[in-house]
């Protein structure tokens, strides 16, 4: 992010030390991960050690500290979702994706990753694909959903 | 915007807000929560907008995007007003025909309408429909009734009526008074009278005190407090702010789970309208009364659900719990008096002191009053979130309600509790459900996640689960939860790869006593229940696993072996293709084979054969 950009961010959360873990949300609603050099401006800035700030940012699930790709695959670990197969679901897509829990692909289009619990446990399993919710999944409807993904970026191309 | 600067100004905007409805009007209510969403409930409205415009009805009938309202096994449910008329699984292609049907017609369109499974009978009324029918709706029943971003449709069905009453005709101590005797006790996991953490907080000594709303929901399965701020925000603000009078506090903060976006949303909006209202602020309708609201979005930690975490996580610090030799009455946020309820906690409170203490008493049991909402998901035929007077039993919960186990399974456990409850045995469910039950059978009550589980599911397998999920929640400070849990979930971990040892149970029942003594927090005291359910009630599915290296319920991978029946194969070749593992063979005409050594046990298989012919031993 520039750093007017941040001043701008950290302004709208006026400057507030108890705003931080929702201005590193901000951050990374823009950019997608938290970015080394922006945690360090953030840092000069807020007056806060940038140890505090790496503490928060490895505490809290939410934040990545790693550039993610253009799909987040979330795979809910819920309980509903684990008596239904979640597992199985999980298990597969690390094999069609080729990439374990927190990576991404080499053409960065996708990271996988996990959630507790979506609460939407009616559609469970759920796999979570950017914004769109993939319900009812089974290890044989992984390929196909994930190649969608692949097709639409490939037609990007 | 105008202000409303007095009780009676209030009350004249909403006799002009009911004045201008009709509720003989017909009106198209869509449930458009987070499941509904993800059904596709956003272009059904769009599809509904658009056909009353159609057919110029737009300003005869009315259309009310409503939150979630229970039902999500058969979203997106679309009812229809004043007739009750619920539609269910409605595709944004049958809005037209819903608009020139039922609306113009007067008709009903068969194939929409819920089937009851176990009569075939076809159901018209909403209130018919048995997933409905044993419910005690009190709390979440008017999510039906408004569209959560509207304050006026609260307003319609009495909303903020309680607080006024409270402001103008009670004192402070008259509230917790009121609260007390109402015997309502926390609905977010330890069942703490409610009116008694008020009271210890008023009477805690300082000026500034704060409120908190936890919605940190974070219970895998339940999800309760995500329904409740979807589809009716106001209620908890409402019940919050009673309780800031009550409590003599200025400041409040909701804490919301991170992974739920539209209640965040619908929270903020709510917010929003009340602050244009001047029904947040300084000196709330002319009353003296100063009260404002922030809401602070968690970080996807669930340890954050504890209070003194989700303290630390608001004051901008990693989420870690304290010692409570001192409590958040006394000594909470920013080391001021500090009292946290749940979501539902503050939901029930405007009902309280709307319909009064007689009223509520009349409801639950001796020691547990009121509704509890129960997120009934798992092996279970209609999931949802069901609410139910205490007492009713686990049975008429899940067989009634619920409507049973899907594929004609059997029922083995209900797990209630979430991470820190435990497995009930299909052989307790008779058992009613209040705080102190469900505690004596070695379970909790919990935020109310109810997870139903099937023959198909390996209770050791349900140990493993919850103790990988606390390992990866445990905050770290205290050893024997961070260390403890970690050496639990090897031990467990080992057993469901065929590696156990006899001594494996009593050092799991040993290192359980470990971790509960000597964890500061819920977290680790509870985290080894769902293990010692486990080994109480299904000691002998530990034992097979151990000792015959099998798993009865055919789930632990390393214990079991897939291969497909001969007699049920029709060669449809179906399964061959979805493999990924390429271990299945055969020709045309010629039943499969699976190799066994090639075969990942991952299920595509089983999922994809119609003929059942995949076999697990």
């Amino acid at each position: 992010m520039e750093q007017k950009a941040i001043d701008r961010l950290l302004k709208k959360h006026n400057h507030e030390q108890s705003a931080i873990i929702a201005i590193l949300q901000d951050l990374q609603g823009e950019e997608n991960y938290l970015p080394e050099k922006d945690l360090e401006y953030i840092s000069e800035k807020m007056s806060i050690p940038l140890p505090k700030i790496y503490r928060i940012a490895t505490f809290y699930n939410a934040f990545s500290l790693k550039p993610r790709g253009k799909h987040l695959v979330n795979v809910c670990m819920g309980t509903a979702c684990h008596v239904r197969g979640g597992e199985k679901v999980l298990d597969r897509l690390k094999m069609e994706l080729g990439i374990e829990v927190g990576e991404m692909t080499k053409d960065g289009l996708f990271t996988l990753e996990t959630v507790n619990c979506l609460g939407a446990c009616a559609l469970g399993p759920i796999v979570m694909v950017g914004d769109d919710y993939h319900g009812q999944m089974t290890s044989a409807k992984v390929r196909s959903t994930i190649q969608k993904y692949k097709k639409v970026a490939k037609g990007k191309k | 915007m105008k202000k409303i600067l007095d009780p009676r100004e209030l009350e004249k905007f909403r006799a002009q807000i009911l004045e201008k409805r009709d509720p003989k009007r017909p009106c198209i209510a869509v449930t458009s929560g987070t499941s509904a969403k993800a059904y596709g409930s956003e272009k059904l409205v769009e599809a509904f907008r658009t056909a009353l415009k159609a057919h110029r009805l737009s300003r005869k009938i009315d259309l009310r995007v409503t939150g979630g309202q229970g039902f999500d096994e058969r979203e997106p449910l679309v009812i229809i007003h004043p007739r009750n008329i619920l539609y269910q699984r409605v595709d944004p292609k049958d809005a037209e025909e819903i608009v020139t049907e039922t609306i113009q017609k007067d008709k009903i369109i068969e194939r929409l309408l819920f089937v009851d499974p176990k009569t075939g009978e076809k159901i018209l009324n909403r209130d018919d429909i048995p997933f409905y029918k044993g419910q005690m709706p009190i709390i979440f029943g008017d999510n039906g009734k408004i569209d959560p971003t509207n304050i006026e449709d609260y307003l319609a069905i009495g909303g903020y009526f309680a607080l006024v009453k409270v402001l103008t005709e009670k004192t402070p101590e008259g509230v917790i008074d009121i609260i007390k005797r109402s015997g309502l006790r926390g609905r977010g996991g330890g069942g703490f009278p409610t009116g008694m953490k008020w009271e210890s907080c008023r009477n805690a000594p300082g000026e500034k005190r704060y409120v908190v709303c936890n919605a940190d929901e974070g219970d895998p399965g339940a999800y309760m407090d995500r329904g409740l701020l979807e589809g009716n925000p106001h209620r908890v603000l409402e019940g919050m702010m009673i309780g800031a009078f009550a409590i003599g506090s200025d400041e409040g903060y909701l804490y919301v789970r991170y992974e739920y976006p539209l209640a965040n949303e619908h929270i903020q909006i709510a917010i929003k309208q009340l602050r244009q209202y001047g029904l947040l602020g300084e000196n709330i309708l002319g009353t003296g009364f100063t009260f404002d609201l922030k809401v602070s979005r968690g970080g996807g930690a669930f340890v954050c659900g504890e209070s003194t975490a989700l303290m630390a996580s608001i004051e901008g610090n990693a989420g870690e719990p304290r010692a409570k030799h001192i409590h958040t009455v006394e000594s909470g946020l920013w080391d001021k008096p500090t009292n946290l309820n749940n979501v539902e906690t503050w939901a029930n409170v405007p009902l309280i002191i709307h319909k009064g203490v007689d009223w509520y008493t009349g409801i639950g049991t001796e020691n547990s009053k009121g509704t509890k909402i129960f997120s009934l998901v798992g092996k279970v035929n209609n999931t949802g979130l069901v609410e139910v007077p205490m007492g009713m039993t686990i049975k008429e919960i899940v067989d009634d309600i619920g409507g049973g186990i899907p594929e004609n399974g059997t029922l083995k456990a209900v797990q209630t509790g979430g991470p820190s409850g435990g497995c009930i045995p299909a052989s307790l469910i008779d058992i009613s459900v209040d705080f102190d039950k469900l505690t004596e059978v070695g379970s909790m009550m919990g935020s109310g996640g109810m997870i139903v589980m099937d023959d198909k599911t390996c209770m050791v397998d349900i140990a493993r689960y919850f103790l990988n999920f606390l390992k990866d929640e445990s905050c770290g400070k205290c050893t024997t939860c961070r260390d403890g849990i970690r050496r639990m979930y090897e031990v467990v971990d080992a057993i469901t790869r065929g590696k156990g040892k006899e001594g494996d149970i009593e050092l799991l029942e040993e290192l359980s006593w470990v971790i509960s003594e000597a964890s500061l927090c819920a977290l680790g005291s509870t985290a080894p229940n769902p293990v010692l359910s486990t080994i109480r009630y299904f000691r002998d599915e530990y034992e097979a696993h151990i000792r015959d290296k099998k798993c009865p319920a055919g789930v632990c991978k390393a214990l079991i072996t897939y291969s497909i029946d001969k007699k049920k194969c029709t060669a449809c070749g179906k399964c061959k293709k979805v493999c990924p593992s390429d271990a299945i063979t055969g020709k045309k005409k010629v039943p499969h084979k699976i190799d066994s050594k090639k075969c990942i046990r991952c299920g595509a298989c089983i999922a994809e054969c119609k003929f059942d012919a995949v076999r697990i031993r």
